[in-house]
């Protein structure tokens, strides 16, 4: 069967400022800041098959976001291919539209628009009318715990949990046959997570759907993964079950592993100090 | 239906901006007073040299805000996306940048129509000025001949807030100074310096404003007014293509270099 995604050799570079004005440099030259060149991502291949819950789990700023963006046809890689569903995503971008969709860290709404009229704008974008958006929106709102009475509040008046809520809802109202969710549950109460977590057991096992997360949180990648690809500094320095992962290290440890155990292991840093290192 | 789905896709666009108008209501009383004002306060300028000088004048202040709301629609769309956080899903989503753009512009003609015409009935009211003598049919002719030209212009600015997040809206507002100052919008072209005058030539509201004047103030007719009409056409069409290959360009770096996602 063919995967629903193959990565294969795919690297991504920026150009970044290299820093502010330096105190008695003439001001003149903040205008053309110097650069410097961020490796994003090095290299990275994987195969995804249909229906898995693949996770990439890695500190802030390894690289998991600008893989996802280019999965998403948002970003075109320097060097290598993704295909989905054999449709490669720089060629055939507007037929890999209509399979995916993402929910990002960050909340992309129109704030003052309501979460209706937000879910009704997606929803057309991605040729569903009206009335099949409202049906199909309350159903999976409800689903998620999302209070009725509030679906015509603006997104500003809305807390964080419940933003995300509506971000998810809008990704599944087009039946994307892949999902790209791009730490959904960052910064989400406890009981926000685990209603978002379960729904997303809840639609992979539902509708077989293939599902790419990305996530610094080891509980959450354990829970919901497949497999586990662990990124560094834009590689991928494993790729596993989060079991085998585990095991491959007590094997050669003796006692037990966690997945920090694994990442300490295999990159030298302990997790806190990776997450240090990229704020 | 590809056709259909680009319809529904188009829907969406135009009923977003009427939304985002009606959450933003307050903003948008605040700024059509503001602008009844400017119309109002040109307009006045004009009473000491007789009531010709008050027609021109304030038809330069209706068609220029007319335009400005047209190229800033159109030319902020991807700024006001950017601040909103929505830019890449909207990018992301499974239609044509034509119809993404083509409908912003739809949208922006009609919001511009109906706040211009306000600002007509409030401007007349205020000097009794009769439109008796206009040719409407042929100004509103202009406006939409006109709109050709500016949504192409539009589509240029819009790409420079994706080559720059911070600099590219600067930019669209360096370029919409730019053509009010060479289009004759409150003054005959003949005043500019000459170094200046080539600019004029090629700035579609310089015709725009000779032929709404020629509407409105001398009642000519659509038959008459023939081949500055031709001339916004031709540029509309040449101006429309070009913005969208450009914006397409524009897009493609963007997406290379990461700036889509960037704030600011």
């Amino acid at each position: 069967m063919e995967p629903a995604l193959v990565c294969s050799a795919v690297s991504k570079k920026f150009k970044e400022d290299a820093g502010g004005r330096k105190p008695g440099e003439k001001w003149w030259r903040g205008l053309r800041p110097k650069k410097k060149i961020l490796y994003a991502v090095r290299e990275v291949s994987f195969e995804v098959p249909r229906g898995q819950i693949f996770g990439i789990l890695g500190p802030n700023g390894s690289g998991k976001s600008t893989l996802i963006r280019i999965i998403s046809t948002l970003l075109i890689p320097d060097n290598g291919r993704v295909f989905i569903f054999g449709h490669d995503v720089m060629e055939k971008r507007l037929l890999v539209r209509r399979m995916i969709n993402r929910v990002s860290v960050e909340a992309a709404f129109f704030k003052k628009l309501s979460s209706y009229e937000n879910l009704i704008y997606a929803a057309r974008l991605y040729d569903l009318n009206a009335a099949q958006a409202r049906n199909r929106s309350r159903e999976i709102l409800e689903r998620l715990g999302f209070p009725e009475k509030k679906i015509y509040t603006p997104m500003e008046n809305l807390s964080r949990g419940l933003q995300q809520k509506v971000a998810v809802a809008r990704a599944l109202l087009t039946s994307p046959v892949l999902l790209l969710l791009d730490e959904p549950t960052t910064g989400l109460d406890p009981k926000s997570k685990r209603d978002v977590q379960n729904f997303i057991l809840e639609v992979q096992r539902e509708h077989d759907t293939t599902i790419i997360l990305t996530t610094h949180d080891m509980e959450e990648a354990e829970k919901l993964c497949r497999r586990l690809a662990i990124i560094e500094d834009g590689g991928f320095v494993a790729l596993d079950t989060p079991a085998n992962l585990k095991d491959s290290l007590a094997s050669q440890n003796g006692g037990e592993a966690t997945l920090e155990d694994v990442f300490f292991a295999l990159t030298g840093k302990g997790w806190e100090e990776a997450q240090k290192d990229a704020d | 239906m590809r056709i259909s789905r680009e319809l529904r896709a188009t829907y969406a666009f135009v009923g977003r901006q009427f939304n985002l108008v009606k959450r933003y209501f307050n903003w948008e009383v605040v700024f059509l007073f503001y602008s009844v004002i400017n119309a109002l306060t040109i307009g006045l300028i004009g009473v000491t040299q007789g009531p010709e000088a008050v027609l021109y004048l304030t038809v330069g202040a209706l068609l220029w805000g007319f335009l400005s709301v047209l190229f800033h629609e159109v030319g902020e769309s991807v700024s006001w996306e950017r601040w909103e956080g929505t830019i890449e899903y909207t990018f992301m989503a499974p239609i044509r940048r034509l119809t993404h753009l083509g409908w912003m512009c739809i949208f922006a003609i009609i919001y511009g129509t109906i706040r211009t015409g306000i600002i007509l009935a409030v401007v007349a009211f205020f000097f009794g000025i009769s439109l008796k003598g206009a040719n409407l049919g042929s100004g509103l002719l202009v406006l939409v001949c006109s709109s050709l030209a500016f949504i192409g212009l539009g589509l240029m600015a819009a790409v420079l807030p994706l080559l720059s997040p911070e600099r590219g809206s600067q930019a669209t507002h360096i370029l919409q100074g730019l053509i009010l100052l060479v289009s004759g919008v409150y003054y005959e072209i003949d005043v500019l310096p000459a170094w200046l005058k080539p600019l004029s030539v090629i700035s579609p509201a310089t015709y725009t404003l000779k032929a709404a004047r020629a509407a409105l103030l001398e009642g000519m007719s659509i038959t008459a007014l023939g081949p500055e009409m031709v001339r916004l056409i031709v540029i509309g069409i040449i101006l429309i293509p070009l913005g969208l290959f450009i914006f397409n360009l524009g897009e493609r770096y963007a997406m290379r270099s990461g700036k889509l996602a960037r704030n600011g």
